[in-house]
Order: structure tokens, then sequence, then C-alpha cells
């Protein structure tokens, strides 16, 4: 599969660059802080013990902001998101580097608009698939 | 291990409102702030720092990332319910609808869907308006899992369409 710098040039199969995080609190918490998620889920070991889990985990809503952060970074300001939806099915523990990624699956042109179908997703250090999810972007041609 | 989750009380309250409620002003210092938060440690794009850069985007001047949220911290006009119950209370959504809850002890965000419309702007006043969209369960790794979906719509001060959002959370 090809990278694709610019949604303009995009052909299906082409991968996007990809938005990468280490994350821990100090991301979580200034997430926090502009969306008062302050959820202990997310802000204390002990609580994400409690819940199953290793550590204390990230927002699922700022998982759902690194994949808007890869699509704006491609898209550049002529493009729009005009749906994005995801499922949080492994959690980001702490410590762990987030990378989304995304590939172009499908594309159709018409009244100089470029629509652009992407299955994207968040992946571990592993490769593991932590939140997998499809968008679609519009793009002015 | 409960059969069910879902009581008759819970599925005779699909499609009712949760909440209804009006946001301050949308603010250039909002959005900054927001942009710093979800591009950290990297500064967020020009667009959304630079109030002179962005009016020379196609998006003539600054315009909010798409997963903004403007009801963050306090809003301006709590039509429904008046007082929102404890946000770390896992049965809130019951206990808005009036009807009992599972009363399970953990819970965390099972998926987001969003379409979006018109962009938010500084300014911009966003109506949402919430309703239970429905209950569904299924057995995984914590055993019988409850799955609540809320639909929300939120509109600005011209009545355009913002955004559409659907929200799962996953209770066990």
């Amino acid at each position: 599969m090809t990278q694709t710098e610019t949604a303009r040039t995009a052909k299906v199969g082409d991968t996007l660059p990809t938005f990468q995080r280490t994350t821990g609190f100090h991301n979580w918490n200034r997430y926090a802080a502009v969306n008062d998620e302050f959820v202990p889920l997310h802000m204390d070991d002990e609580a994400g013990r409690a819940a199953g889990f290793p550590t204390a985990f990230g927002m699922g809503n700022l998982q759902f902001a690194y994949m808007h952060n890869m699509i704006r970074n491609w898209t550049g300001a002529e493009g729009w998101i005009t749906r994005i939806g995801c499922q949080f099915r492994s959690v980001n523990t702490r410590g762990m580097t987030v990378t989304t990624r995304g590939v172009v699956t499908a594309i159709r042109e018409g009244d100089g608009t470029k629509t652009i179908d992407l299955d994207v997703w968040t992946e571990d250090d592993d490769g593991n698939k932590l939140a997998p999810g499809t968008a679609t972007v519009t793009v002015r041609t | 291990m409960p059969e069910s989750y879902i009581t008759d009380a819970m599925r005779g309250a699909i499609g009712t409102e949760t909440e209804r409620r009006v946001s301050y002003p949308v603010s250039a210092s909002d959005i900054r702030r927001w942009a710093l938060a979800v591009y950290y440690p990297e500064l967020p794009p020009r667009e959304y720092i630079d109030e002179d850069y962005a009016a020379q985007q196609p998006s003539g001047g600054i315009i909010a990332p798409q997963e903004f949220n403007p009801f963050a911290w306090l809003v301006a006009k709590r039509i429904w319910p008046e007082v929102l119950p404890d946000r770390l209370n896992l049965d809130r959504i019951e206990i808005i609808l009036g009807v009992p809850g599972p009363g399970l002890k953990s819970g965390f965000n099972g998926s987001n869907e969003a379409e979006y419309g018109v962009p938010m702007r500084p300014g911009d006043v966003i109506t949402g308006v919430a309703r239970l969209a429905g209950y569904s369960e299924r057995s995984g790794r914590f055993g019988l899992m409850l799955f609540t979906t809320i639909e929300d719509t939120w509109t600005n001060q011209n009545n355009e369409t913002v955004k559409r959002y659907r929200n799962t959370l996953i209770r066990y």
C-alpha cells in the first residue's frame, strides 16, 4: 500500500500518515480539563485495577479526537469529516504509544468535491487494534 | 449472573429525552484550549490558535475541531433535567428517566459515532437534545454486559444541525 500525503491525490488502498502519541496522565489530565472528564478510571491506577485493567486508561473520547486529528492533518483546511465512528474494544493503558491509522476504502467524485471513505483505527505498541472504525470525508477538488 | 439487566421499565423508557441543554457562547479561547489538549504535546494547527491566519482559510475564521464539546463544565441553561445526577453514578441515565437502574459497578465508553453538519464558530450557542436510543446486552470478558445507547443532536442558534452523535456506554 502507498502512503498518500494529501486527500486530493488519494487512491483506494492508500494509507494515511499516522498520528501517534505516547499516552499517560500528561495527555489525559489535559483532556479531562477541557472536557470535564475527571473519571477515576482515567486518573487513578487503583481505579483501573478495580475495574479489571492493569492501570488507569485513557478516554475513548481522546482516541476519537486522535482519529479526527489524523484525518484533519491529511485533508488540510479543504477537508471536512462528515461521519466518523468507532468501537472501543481494548483500553489505552498508561504508558502505551497509541498510533492512529487510516486506509482509503472508496472514493466518489462530483460537483467539485471528492468523497472519501476510510477505515480508521487506533492500535497499541504491538499493532493490536484498540478502536476500529470508519469515517467519510469530503475534500474540495 | 442475572439473565438480563434490562427490565420492562427500562425498555419502556426507550425514546425518552434524557437531556436538553443550551451552551454558553463558544469562545475562541475554548477552541484554543481544546485544540491544545487534543494535539498535546505538539502545538495544534495554526488555524485553531491564530485568528488572522484562520481568516485566510476556506473556513473564513476560527472554527472548532469537530469533536469539540461546548457543554463541558457548565451549561448556560439546563432545560431537562433541572439537576443532573452525579456523573459517577452509573445509574444516572435511569435516574433521569425515573426508572430503577441495574446498579452495576463498572462502566466505560463502548463506542462513538458522529455525523457533522455546519462547523461551530466563536459566538455560536449550541442546543443539545439527547434521547435514550436503546438497550442491548451480551456476554463478554466481564460477564453479562449492558449496552446503553444515547443519541444526541446539536443545533446552533440558526437551527442548523452541528452534530448528530451516538454514544454507547458499557456497564458490567
